[in-house]
């Protein structure tokens, strides 16, 4: 801003008022203080998943059924086992419609078909979980005349297919358009191309955004509600009623009864642990295996 | 082979919209018995008596926008607050732990948040926050009757915490794709760090920032158990915030699998309708606006 003539070294920048500096300080201040008023609430949740969780969980908690209402001991463990059966109908079934439309958005989407299903796809990701359990209730439970593990693991794979389709899109788009070319130059159909060489290399990828979607269902409660109701015995049937984790937590966590309410912690505690391990896993086996991937 | 491929293929794309489609046609016909029963002023009244199939969903409506409502007062400033330091203020180092903090917080599921609530949240609300706000606001009316901790205010705060890391992530995004010149240009004009960030970059980013909030608002709109958990469950319109309400989400979450009689549970589906129509609609906005501002730019790869 050196005037005309004047040397370089003589700067004639007016000095910033006292009032523009104090702004400028106060709103560093403001946002440093933002930070530690969000960051405040997640430390706070995890210390105390970590010490009302850990202190809970017992040999009990993760081998038993719950005890009579009121009477205290017992443990979640077919709400654990149940859980895991739910999650696997739901992946059976979200897993594959999600990954292949997926697919077909990366490779065969580049049309007005393919804009539309990609903005459903992105609606249906905001539609509440709770609405999505209605259609649980009313395409399933209705139809099997009760409640079952099946019909909260359809509610979940609706849940599923719209995050694994738009991030196995992502993924796929970043493999190189050479590579087809490479395969398609050599002879190599189309659906070989696609299986065998686009998806693969972006195996690790599209892995992620399955596991992400998974965690995401995971923890979800509202869908399971009046789709596979709950259980306090042990079932392994896939159309009956059937415990879930995070069902279970919601049950005694509003009880009136001290040792539920420690259950529904140690329970917590094991739904996070079940999350957080299991992405972790499936990430290690997949960095570990012979598809490094696009990443 | 390859047309057996290509149309499985297509197959599963096309499910996508038939997924749609049967949640429209499932909540549609199912809650017909409730429209033609009550039609509009399903949404007018407030008595809502399953034993003489009366139904009226306002104090429900009421509950999910006042809840959510608050959720946003409080979380709009400290999100977008976060998203400005992270992207402009913070050293290197810090930026990536610091927003992988805060997307954890989008990771855990509902209802634990609803069990922290519910054991630590209400409690230091009705000890300490809630006397506090009725003895300084209390004649404003909205902050007044006894501190039960329990509450439209709770689900505000909880719902408030649950959807900062959406605001927050989106508004960073946002922030990442205003040009860098914009941010030199002002500079070079004598600007300090903070008017650089108010002229050069929010207001650039204004659109899209407004996006990411319609999105919060329409996760808030449908969050289900942590609210469920401390709003009170009470079909009630009160002016105070210190007093029960109840949302639709959780009316649904409380009332569904009990519900007896074919028009309790029509009238039921009819909220579950509306409320999937209000998400959707709001979620299309929201699209619209962030697609306007990282339209053309690689929105993610400025990391």
């Amino acid at each position: 801003m050196s005037e005309n003539g004047t040397a370089p070294h003589t700067t004639t920048v007016p000095p910033i008022s006292l009032r523009r500096r104090i702004t400028d300080h106060a709103m560093t201040g403001a946002a440093i203080l933002t930070v530690i008023l969000v960051l405040a609430p997640l430390v706070a949740i995890f210390a105390y998943l970590v010490y009302r969780g850990v202190g809970s969980i017992n040999w009990a908690f993760l081998t038993q059924t719950p005890k009579p209402v009121g009477e205290s001991g017992g443990g979640m463990a077919n709400a654990i086992i149940g859980s895991v059966m739910i999650l696997a109908i739901a992946s059976i079934i979200g897993v594959p419609f999600g990954v292949g439309a997926g697919i077909y958005l990366a490779e065969f989407g580049r049309n007005r078909l393919g804009g539309i299903i990609r903005f459903t796809a992105d609606v249906l990701n905001g539609v509440p979980s709770i609405v999505i359990g209605i259609v649980g209730y009313s395409i399933v439970v209705l139809y099997q005349k009760h409640f079952s593990a099946l019909a909260g693991g359809v509610a979940l794979s609706i849940m599923m297919v719209p995050t694994i389709s738009r991030t196995t899109e992502e993924m796929l788009l970043l493999v190189p358009q050479a590579l087809r070319e490479a395969a398609y130059g050599l002879g190599v159909p189309r659906w070989r191309t696609t299986l065998s060489i686009v998806l693969r290399t972006a195996t690790s990828g599209v892995i992620t955004g399955i596991m992400l979607a998974f965690a995401r269902i995971a923890g979800e409660t509202a869908p399971l509600l009046f789709t596979t109701l709950g259980n306090q015995f042990w079932n392994i049937r896939y159309d009956q009623p059937t415990a879930a984790l995070p069902l279970q937590i919601f049950v005694y966590a509003n009880s009136p009864y001290e040792d539920w309410h420690r259950q529904a912690w140690a329970g917590s505690f094991v739904l996070i642990v079940l999350i957080v391990t299991s992405v972790a896993a499936v990430r290690y086996v997949v960095r570990r295996g012979s598809f490094g991937g696009a990443s | 082979m390859d047309r057996a491929f290509r149309s499985a293929i297509t197959a599963c794309g096309l499910a996508v919209l038939g997924v749609l489609g049967l949640i429209v046609y499932e909540l549609v016909t199912r809650s017909s018995l409730s429209w033609h029963a009550f039609g509009f002023k399903f949404f007018a009244t407030s008595e809502w008596d399953p034993v003489n199939e009366q139904f009226g969903a306002l104090p429900f409506i009421y509950g999910t926008l006042v809840s959510s409502l608050v959720a946003l007062v409080i979380a709009v400033p400290l999100a977008v607050g976060v998203a400005v330091f992270t992207t402009e203020m913070c050293p290197k180092a810090l930026r990536s732990p610091l927003s992988f903090f805060v997307e954890l917080l989008a990771a855990i599921p509902s209802v634990i948040y609803g069990l922290w609530a519910i054991f630590v949240l209400v409690p230091v609300l009705s000890e300490y926050v809630q006397p506090f706000l009725a003895k300084t606001f209390g004649w404003t009316g909205i902050f007044s009757g006894p501190p039960y901790g329990i509450g439209m205010l709770a689900a505000g705060i909880i719902l408030a915490i649950m959807i900062i890391p959406i605001i927050s992530a989106i508004t960073r995004e946002v922030l990442m794709v205003v040009p860098q010149h914009q941010r030199e240009g002002v500079l070079a004009l004598g600007a300090t760090r903070w008017e650089m960030i108010r002229v050069g970059v929010l207001r650039n980013a204004r659109a899209g920032i407004v996006g990411g909030i319609i999105l919060g608002l329409g996760r808030a709109l449908g969050e289900t158990m942590a609210v469920t958990m401390v709003i009170g469950n009470r079909p009630e319109i009160a002016k105070s915030l210190f007093a029960p309400g109840y949302t639709m989400a959780s009316v649904l979450a409380n009332e569904f699998s009990e519900a007896t009689g074919d028009t309790y549970l029509s009238a039921l589906v009819e909220i579950g309708l509306a409320l999937f129509l209000v998400t959707i609609v709001v979620n299309a906005l929201a699209r619209l606006m962030v697609w306007t501002v990282t339209r053309g730019q690689p929105a993610r790869g400025h990391v």
